[in-house]
């Protein structure tokens, strides 16, 4: 059991991404709550705006142009692109051209 | 304008609490056919006024609207109940996640198979020992065996981890290797939980809870191999023995912030650890429905306040254990405001030998007449079958 995953997806921010179907968001006063049926696994988004970029990731072809859509330059995309990845990590996010596998 | 914004820490959030608790503890019946020494429900019989099936589809249709992602359902055992597959699946078909605790009596290789093939139910077998003899001693005899067969019967139907869980004790802590061999050999997930000194355990906490060696003994054990293993964030009382951090998990006290349980009659209490009066916050259908328990109950909205550090306040450690576990305090009969029986800094210890008055249940559906300590285990038989026969619920 728990053998390392064969291919470990990397977030690129140039891709498309979307929420996995198996996962919920709820919004709190501090961001949102996440929660992957799926995994089981919980996460925080910590302000609003990532809940907004997370939220509108489907809606754009990759993920900079959501970043910058929220208002994020590119610049100041590196916290945002981190917790991305995180989430992709997470199985939160996936590829908006991929299968879901699970 | 983009900047990210200084965000309070989420450990506060918490504590000042959600508008919906992100996981409950739903108790679904008081009966049980084991009778667990240190049963944290005091569990045996049935309560004549247990919520019927339409009121606990009212209360999932409820949690849908509230976003609450999941359900820890337990009991008693909640499989004895003839609706309690009727109600997962009601809960997972309205988005409301389930996890239950079972001791396994009803887990057959039919129910495992129809289990294996729900993406939104997670199984949690009770455990209390790595061998037969250790768990059969707190458990009842026959009740590792049961167990393990419904471990057998979840890996042969193909489930994909289930959970092993075990309160740990004086006597199997130093099984925390095999259990999780145990956990590997059945593709198992091992999840280790606090003994509480709360329902009978309140009775066998002084001869049960582990020694102050043995607490710096599963602190390490949790540090060194606990990456994969579950705790239900339930030691973080154990966190002042090291680095803030060490241990994974949020490691706070949710009661009435984060979660809270719902028992079999519709009362709310401000965690699973706590059924006592001096915790319940108001009951369901008398009192509106669960949001307005949750939102607007005075306990709730206490809880939710900042708490005082009291005796501890002079502690360097408060910060990271935060004066420990509510519930087991107040049922060892030590001051909410004061140290946790088994704080690692050894506060506990003194407090304990004082006089103390351990309050006593007000809440008791143990079968032959009551708790009493210690329950004598070589009377007890599990009649599996007798459920059947004559079903409590």
């Amino acid at each position: 059991m728990s053998a390392p995953a064969a291919a470990a997806v990397v977030f690129d921010p140039d891709r498309g991404w979307r929420l996995h179907h198996q996962v919920s968001v709820r919004p709190e006063p501090f961001g949102a709550l996440l929660y992957h049926f799926g995994t089981r696994k919980l996460s925080f988004l910590k302000n609003t705006t990532i809940v907004e970029v997370v939220s509108s990731l489907a809606d754009h072809p990759d993920a900079r142009t959501a970043l910058r859509a929220a208002g994020i330059d590119d610049a100041e995309q590196a916290p945002y692109v981190h917790a991305l990845s995180v989430l992709v990590q997470s199985k939160m996010l996936v590829r908006k051209d991929c299968e879901e596998t699970s | 304008m983009t900047t990210m914004q200084p965000v309070p820490r989420l450990v506060d959030q918490f504590e000042l609490g959600l508008d919906a608790p992100i996981c409950l503890t739903w108790e679904l019946t008081y009966a049980c056919n084991l009778s667990c020494v240190h049963c944290l429900s005091s569990s045996g019989k049935r309560d004549p006024r247990e919520l019927s099936t339409r009121q606990c589809m009212d209360i999932i249709d409820e949690l849908e609207r509230m976003q609450v992602f999941y359900v820890n359902i337990g009991g008693g055992e909640p499989t004895v109940r003839p609706d309690f597959w009727e109600l997962v699946d009601y809960a997972t078909a309205h988005h409301v996640g389930v996890k239950f605790s079972t001791n396994g009596v009803r887990i057959t290789p039919a129910v495992a198979a129809k289990l294996a093939a729900s993406d939104y139910v997670d199984v949690q077998i009770s455990l209390d020992g790595a061998t037969a003899e250790v768990n059969d001693e707190v458990r009842g005899p026959g009740s590792f065996a049961m167990a393990i067969r419904a471990l057998e019967n979840l890996a042969e139907a193909g489930f994909k981890d289930a959970k092993i869980s075990v309160v740990v004790t004086r006597h199997n802590v130093d099984q925390l290797d095999d259990f999780k061999a145990l956990a590997d050999q059945y593709g198992a997930t091992l999840r280790i939980t606090r003994l509480r000194p709360s329902g009978r355990g309140a009775d066998v906490w002084d001869e049960l809870h582990p020694t102050p060696a043995q607490q710096v003994q599963l602190y390490d054990w949790l540090v060194a191999r606990g990456e994969r293993v579950l705790t239900g964030d339930s030691f973080f009382h154990l966190s002042g023995l090291g680095e803030p951090g060490a241990l994974a998990g949020l490691n706070l006290c949710g009661a009435g912030g984060v979660v809270c349980l719902i028992d079999p009659v519709g009362d709310v209490y401000a965690c699973p650890f706590a059924i006592h009066d001096k915790f319940l916050a108001g009951n369901i259908l008398s009192d509106g429905g669960f949001d307005n328990v949750w939102k607007n109950a005075p306990l709730f909205r206490e809880l939710r306040e900042p708490q005082s550090a009291g005796a501890c306040s002079g502690c360097g450690h408060y910060d990271a254990c935060r004066g420990g576990c509510m519930a087991a305090k107040f049922f060892t009969g030590l001051p909410l405001d004061g140290p946790d029986p088994e704080c690692v800094q050894g506060y506990g210890e003194p407090a304990l030998a004082l006089e103390r008055n351990k309050p006593k249940s007000s809440v008791d559906h143990s079968r032959s007449g009551g708790r009493k300590a210690p329950i004598p285990l070589k009377l007890l038989t599990i009649p599996p079958k007798k459920f059947c026969n004559e079903s409590p619920v």
